[in-house]
């Protein structure tokens, strides 16, 4: 029996939702919010993908992930094969299926999602990234050692990234992380009901079992500076993905204020110290009864959903402009609504409010309506004159970005641009030969797939310094047949066999 | 990982220990002014620690605890020679700057004598004529004196009730100095944050340039949690990144000590709990040497 083409009327409409532990109950508790799809939900779900000719989610993903490739192998019940086919190109599924925004990317070019609601590729992702932990899968190619060494400075996304596709092409690479601990944002941003540390552990597990060395506790900048990285210690060539981190506050008046921290200062202490666990961990952490938090970005959600599971009573979100341009996710948005926090859209503090004690004691707010369109293209937020209004409020937290991370900048001759990020052309090489940096620290804050597509991206640009064969070679043309004696038509690595 | 072996300990007092551990690596990049962030054991808090010395021959770094808390309290009975730190991570910081002054004051409080000490030796090598003031409760917490000795051209030690040297703080010690000495370039002053706000004071109407080196509550050290931010002047600063020296003259301390009290009701929870859990194993300690005894071929 010939099997039928799909059509848009063929596939079953409905988007499969995701089973999702009860609002009321999961905003006390650190458990995952939405459960892994089952093997059937996968199925089903893989079912409504159409196979189309044009790919539009492959262009739509920052790392070019085959999508259509790796949802026919569901289909095909062949998960491993599926597996295989996403960890060529991101060796992260678990995590990117959790955290991708997807609506901005793969699902949100969907050609399904033209007509009905698009093929839920981050879930699916997630199903066969969670399958392949559950069954201790790896992809773990044949490697040639290249000979060549090659230093990663932060153990976030980006170097993660990078340091993998520097591994597959047969080099020495060893990871510096100045936490106790690597995986960056992913371990010390992302709260645990979001993305588990489990699943970055055996995430990580997998980078070291490509031969990857981590090195944590090791503060590059100030333990050996980047320059000695590329001299005395003998590293080929060095990518530098150290993240943002230097978070911004208003400069109104009561921010020095006990009570008032920034998102990062939250969630750190949280996540990656475990303040959560006190006093059986020594990291504390007061939480707050009656929380604002400032800002409405995919770090405002979680510093919300986590003042909530500390137990506070109320939980605000103040948020200069609508709705419509918070810039997080709305999976988390929606999540955070349902797990009761109050959305004060079109709002934005004036002034802290404190008591004797230098600890906070509420809020003023002024409300604001949007004006003219801005340089990002948004509408321009005014305040409304006489229009400000005070709550109560014991913890005021600021998740309003962050600046560029001075660290790197104090200790090596990198040329940074206006704003204090590092300058690098377009295949993220810096004004230091071999050294390249992507990520955070060159763009400002962003997301964990677009830091990983700059670490990919700039593992391209070394193993073009590097003289490694590399059909994704920047100097390889769309049209030449071959370039630099290498097929067109030889994917992947070219130092690398599959076993 | 968690190689950070402890090769020497030293008991000045029963409140303030020396701890020195051995890490080449970190010995050979600390600079005077630095600090790391220890963590004793998995579970454990971050803490921030002046590097009191260092030594690049032995590849040692020297930290010097006062246990006030629950984590040096806990470091004080578990850190003996021969263990390690789960986590040593440094050196953070902006080295201070040392270079032009003729005639220096260096400046210690308490605990803080030790970190001024690796000021005292580069002002020294430097080729200034260095005034030490150290300062101490009482005759009995007296440390490094001798240290100080060796690389200052003069010594005053202060106590607050004055069992050694002049009676009261080191205000007083630089009041002295200061009379003696009119052409005093710049004053490095740690310890305790009312103690260098005396010193700032102190120094103010001299115009005498004096770093203070601060000491807010920090998490990762990096720059990345803006925990530790300061009031210099009209600025907020990042004590981890910025810092941790700055102008004295411009320091808000009464902000700063307003910050460093944001956990006192969780710390005294901690203390609290962990001296249950001490009594507990204490009593678990007892019993097991108490059924030992009745029963020694358990053992």
């Amino acid at each position: 029996m010939a099997a039928k083409k799909k059509t848009i009327r063929t596939i079953p409409q409905a988007r499969t939702p995701a089973v999702e532990q009860d609002p009321s109950e999961r905003a006390r508790n650190f458990s995952e919010v939405s459960f892994a799809y089952t093997v059937d939900q996968a199925l089903v779900e893989a079912d409504r993908c159409l196979q189309c000719a044009d790919e539009p989610c492959v262009r739509g993903c920052p790392v070019g992930i085959d999508i259509p490739g790796f949802i026919r192998k569901i289909a095909e019940r062949h998960y491993q094969g599926a597996y295989d086919i996403i960890t060529d190109t991101n060796l992260l599924p678990s995590v990117c299926g959790r955290v991708c925004p997807q609506e901005n990317q793969c699902e949100g070019v969907c050609t399904v999602g033209e007509t009905l609601e698009p093929v839920a590729i981050g879930r699916l992702e997630r199903f066969v990234g969670d399958t392949a932990i559950k069954e201790g899968w790896a992809n773990v190619p044949y490697i040639e050692p290249s000979g060549f060494r090659v230093g990663i400075v932060g153990a976030g996304p980006a170097g993660m990234a990078c340091a993998a596709d520097m591994a597959k092409a047969g080099c020495d690479v060893t990871v510096y992380e100045a936490f106790h601990q690597p995986g960056g944002v992913l371990k010390y941003g992302i709260p645990d009901f979001r993305l588990p540390n489990e699943v970055i552990d055996a995430e990580i597990e997998k980078l070291r079992q490509l031969g990857i060395k981590f090195e944590c506790n090791t503060l590059v900048g100030r333990l050996f500076t980047i320059e000695q990285m590329v001299t005395e210690m003998g590293f080929d060539a060095v990518f530098v993905g150290t993240g943002a981190g230097y978070p911004s506050f208003m400069g109104i008046p009561g921010e020095s204020l006990n009570g008032v921290l920034s998102a990062n200062e939250l969630l750190t202490r949280c996540n990656l110290m475990r303040a959560r666990d006190y006093p059986n961990f020594d990291t504390p952490l007061k939480p707050g009864r009656h929380v604002a938090v400032v800002g409405a970005g995919n770090t405002a959600m979680d510093a919300l959903r986590v003042s909530l599971r500390l137990g506070a009573e109320s939980v605000h979100c103040i948020y200069r402009r609508s709705r419509k341009e918070a810039p997080a996710r709305v999976e988390e948005v929606h999540h955070a609504e349902e797990e009761g926090v109050d959305f004060n859209w079109l709002a934005s503090p004036v002034e802290i409010l404190g008591d004797a004690n230098s600890t906070v004691r509420g809020l003023r707010c002024v409300k604001m309506e949007l004006g003219e369109p801005d340089e990002s293209g948004r509408r321009r937020p005014m305040p409304v004159p006489g229009s400000e209004f005070e709550f109560q409020a014991d913890m005021v937290v600021f998740a309003i970005g962050t600046n560029a991370n001075p660290i790197i900048g104090q200790t090596s001759k990198l040329k940074l641009n206006k704003r204090g990020y590092i300058a690098t052309d377009e295949h993220l090489a810096t004004s230091i030969a071999g050294v390249y940096a992507g990520g955070d620290i060159v763009t400002g804050a962003a997301t964990v797939i677009e830091a990983m597509g700059a670490g990919r991206k700039a593992a391209r640009g070394m193993k073009a310094w590097l003289g490694l064969r590399d059909t994704e070679s920047i100097y390889q043309s769309a049209t030449a047949e071959t370039r630099l004696g290498i097929p067109r038509d030889e994917r992947g690595f070219a130092r690398v066999r599959i076993a | 990982m968690s190689n950070f072996e402890i090769v020497a300990r030293e008991d000045f007092s029963p409140v303030t220990y020396l701890l020195e551990i051995r890490y080449p690596l970190l010995a050979k990049a600390a600079k005077p002014g630095q600090f790391v962030i220890v963590m004793s054991h998995p579970e454990g808090e971050r803490i921030p620690l002046t590097i009191a010395d260092f030594d690049r021959a032995k590849g040692t770094i020297t930290l010097v605890i006062q246990a006030v808390g629950k984590t040096t309290k806990e470091m004080q009975r578990t850190c003996k020679v021969g263990t390690s730190l789960y986590a040593v991570v440094g050196p953070m910081g902006v080295p201070s700057q040392l270079a032009h002054a003729k005639k220096a004051l260096v400046v210690g409080g308490g605990l803080g004598v030790a970190p001024t000490f690796p000021q005292a030796r580069a002002f020294q090598e430097a080729g200034a004529y260095v005034i030490g003031v150290i300062g101490f409760r009482t005759k009995d917490l007296i440390f490094w004196d001798d240290k100080f000795r060796g690389v200052c051209d003069e010594v005053i030690v202060c106590t607050d009730d004055g069992s050694a040297g002049i009676k009261g703080t080191v205000a007083e010690g630089i009041k002295a100095a200061v009379a003696k000495h009119k052409d005093i370039d710049e004053c490095v002053a740690i310890g305790p944050p009312i103690m260098m706000k005396g010193c700032a004071e102190a120094t103010r109407p001299h115009k005498i340039k004096t770093m203070v080196s601060l000491n807010p509550l920090m998490v990762d050290g990096t720059g990345m949690c803006g925990g530790c931010r300061v009031k210099i002047g009209s600025q907020i600063k990042f004590a981890c990144v910025d810092g941790p020296d700055f102008d004295g003259h411009q320091v808000d301390f009464d902000d700063l000590m307003a910050r460093l009290k944001r956990f006192t009701a969780e710390e005294r929870m901690a203390m609290e709990h962990w001296n249950d859990t001490c009594r507990l194993m204490k009593r678990a300690d007892e019993m097991a040497s108490a059924s030992s005894k009745s029963d020694p071929e358990l053992y």
